[in-house]
């Protein structure tokens, strides 16, 4: 199967996602066990994410200040009242046989998120549908190696609360999709919603995917658009599998057109699950209708008002947005939109760094140079976080100053960085370990004297208007003094040649 | 409002309700008596009225966000019809998760 490539389509990719992000709260949305991920089964629960009878569920208090704070991110509507349903189905890894989740009246709604790709391949503003809270569901294990007949439920994770965020039909590409789910990630993990893990289940995705085909009409005429029926895709396990999934997904959808001309309405709409390894989506059940559920409000649940003072007080508690952080970082240190983005899209705490480093420089655009080129370098290398790395702000300031002071050039900066960064030692003791000092200028003038006078042909060459000749001074500059300035030298050379 | 016997086999089987040929006649016949008494309400006007979202006139209740004990695993699958020490178990379930 081939994938034509997004200009030379027929068709026009329709994508919608659906997100749930677990909330980083230390307990459950309606009791007060842990959270916390990757305990032995079956230590994290209480009658009531059991859903033993007697038991009743209260709302953590946090999980919604959260939930609020994840919607009046993506720009949403908060709802003065809110309340919570039951969506009932049976599986053995929802122990009351319904979730709590939010049917008519979701606390949030009508929101978007933009996402712009920073090298300009196309800038997409994605409309949010509705945010709501629920409680998320059990972990079912099938150990088919073990040979029993028996599945294994763990309810650790039953009712830890969920955000799900649906999104409008906006995406056209399975690339624009990609980005905008590492954007979502981004501004969640930005505003301490979520951690966003995928490993660990904290961040699952499901997209809804067809094509709308412009058919020709008579006599090559503009005809009606004809659309695919829709196909949901789930088990998709990292944003990359989101990204290949929807690609193989479209061309699958554009053979099946090829062969059936069946559209959407004709057939009920059906899932399909991402087999990672085959790369290939596979049939699973055709989706229940939302009637099937049998929503109804849980009784157990009263509702929750929010007043626009609540609101507010949210609002200004949430601090800067990836999008506001990335032009704030362009105005104030004048980078460029390209490298704002490469620094905010590592981190809140990596963004810290710059500006500290910025501020000792006093200059945004080299300390950004020093971020990308050997910071952020070394740190994807050696793995860790920032807040663990082992040279600091001032050091890397220290060596800039040294470099702008002409005490040696920028390659040389390097070399310290990397052995400052070995060491562990101050750059002033690495400095003069190395046997590095500063030349002093009468030191430099009389260095390239002596060069030039032992290379006529050169001053020859210079005066005849091929400057580039004294290129090859700098290299026995190097070798008499390794310490010298390479464009110190060339300079005090042109400029000797000149009063000659 | 008509209640078919096949609208009653639908919602036996998302009960997951095991009904025979003779339960299905019967319930169709039960319920519809039970619909047709709840749609007596429906002649009233409610046009002016606001929907109630809970009968309690109470709303906001929340707990912090403070961890409390859990049971013992133990105690938690000790009235499970069957479960290995760590795990509750029940008969294979394959293919997707139910997860909504």
């Amino acid at each position: 199967m081939t994938t034509p490539t997004a200009t030379a389509a027929p068709y026009t990719t329709i994508i919608g996602l659906e997100v749930h992000v677990q909330l980083q709260t230390r307990t459950k949305l309606f009791c007060g066990c842990s959270t916390r991920f990757g305990g032995p089964p079956n230590t994290q629960v209480c009658p009531t994410c059991l859903g033993l009878p007697g038991s009743l569920p209260v709302m953590n208090r946090h999980a919604f200040d959260l939930a609020v704070r994840a919607a009046l991110a993506l720009d949403c509507t908060i709802a003065p009242f809110t309340k919570w349903d039951r969506k009932n189905y049976f599986y053995p890894d929802l122990p009351k046989g319904y979730q709590i989740s939010q049917y008519d009246l979701p606390f949030s709604s009508n929101g978007q998120l933009e996402v712009v790709d920073p090298k300009g391949a196309f800038a997409r503003n994605v409309g949010i549908i509705r945010v709501h809270l629920e409680e998320d569901a059990g972990k079912s294990m099938h150990d088919e190696a073990a040979g029993t007949a028996d599945t294994r439920i763990d309810l650790n994770r039953a009712g830890t609360p969920l955000c799900e965020i649906v999104t409008q039909p906006d995406l056209r590409s399975p690339q624009e999709a990609r980005a905008w789910l590492n954007e979502l990630k981004l501004l969640l993990v930005y505003l301490g919603v979520s951690d966003c893990n995928m490993q660990e289940g904290s961040l699952r995705v499901d997209a809804n995917v067809n094509l709308h085909i412009p058919l020709a009409g008579e006599g090559g005429a503009e005809g009606r658009v004809a659309k695919t029926p829709i196909v949901e895709i789930k088990n998709m396990n990292s944003f990359r599998s989101v990204e290949r999934a929807l690609a193989y997904e479209a061309a699958r959808q554009w053979e099946e057109w090829q062969a059936t001309k069946a559209e959407l309405g004709t057939t009920p709409k059906q899932t399909r699950g991402w087999d990672d390894p085959a790369g290939v989506t596979r049939a699973q059940r055709h989706k229940e209708e939302s009637s099937d559920y049998r929503y109804f409000p849980d009784p157990d649940l009263v509702p929750v008002t929010v007043t626009a003072a609540e609101v507010a007080a949210a609002r200004a508690a949430m601090g800067d947005p990836p999008t506001v952080l990335r032009k704030a970082l362009e105005a104030k240190w004048k980078i460029s939109a390209y490298d704002a983005d490469v620094l905010v899209n590592q981190g809140r705490d990596l963004v810290a760094w710059f500006e500290e480093l910025a501020t000792l420089v006093g200059e945004g655009k080299v300390a950004s140079n020093w971020m990308q080129q050997d910071v952020l370098r070394t740190l994807n290398e050696r793995g860790g976080t920032i807040g663990e790395f082992p040279v600091t702000p001032a050091a890397v300031a220290d060596i800039i100053g040294r470099v702008q002071k002409g005490d040696f050039d920028t390659s040389r900066g390097r070399e310290i960085f990397a052995a400052v960064l070995a060491s562990g030692r101050p750059v002033a003791d690495v400095v003069a370990g190395m046997g590095i000092a500063a030349v002093s200028d009468d030191d430099l003038v009389a260095l390239c004297r002596e060069l030039l006078a032992a290379n006529p042909k050169v001053v020859a060459d210079v005066r005849g208007g091929k400057e580039q000749a004294a290129a090859g001074l700098i290299g026995q500059a190097k070798k008499k003094n390794p310490n010298v300035n390479p464009a110190k030298v060339r300079q005090i050379c042109l400029d000797l040649i000149k009063g000659m | 409002m008509s209640l078919s016997r096949q609208d009653v086999a639908k919602v036996a089987s998302l009960a997951r309700l095991a009904l025979s040929a003779d339960d299905l006649d019967r319930m169709t016949g039960e319920l519809q008596k039970i619909v047709g008494l709840v749609s007596q309400l429906a002649e009233v006007d409610t046009s002016s009225v606001a929907p109630l979202a809970h009968p309690l006139d109470a709303e906001n209740v929340f707990r912090a966000d403070e961890p409390q004990p859990s049971l013992t695993t133990a105690e938690a699958l000790q009235s499970a019809p069957r479960h290995d020490g760590e795990c509750f178990l029940v008969p294979a379930v394959l293919g997707e998760s139910g997860a909504a």
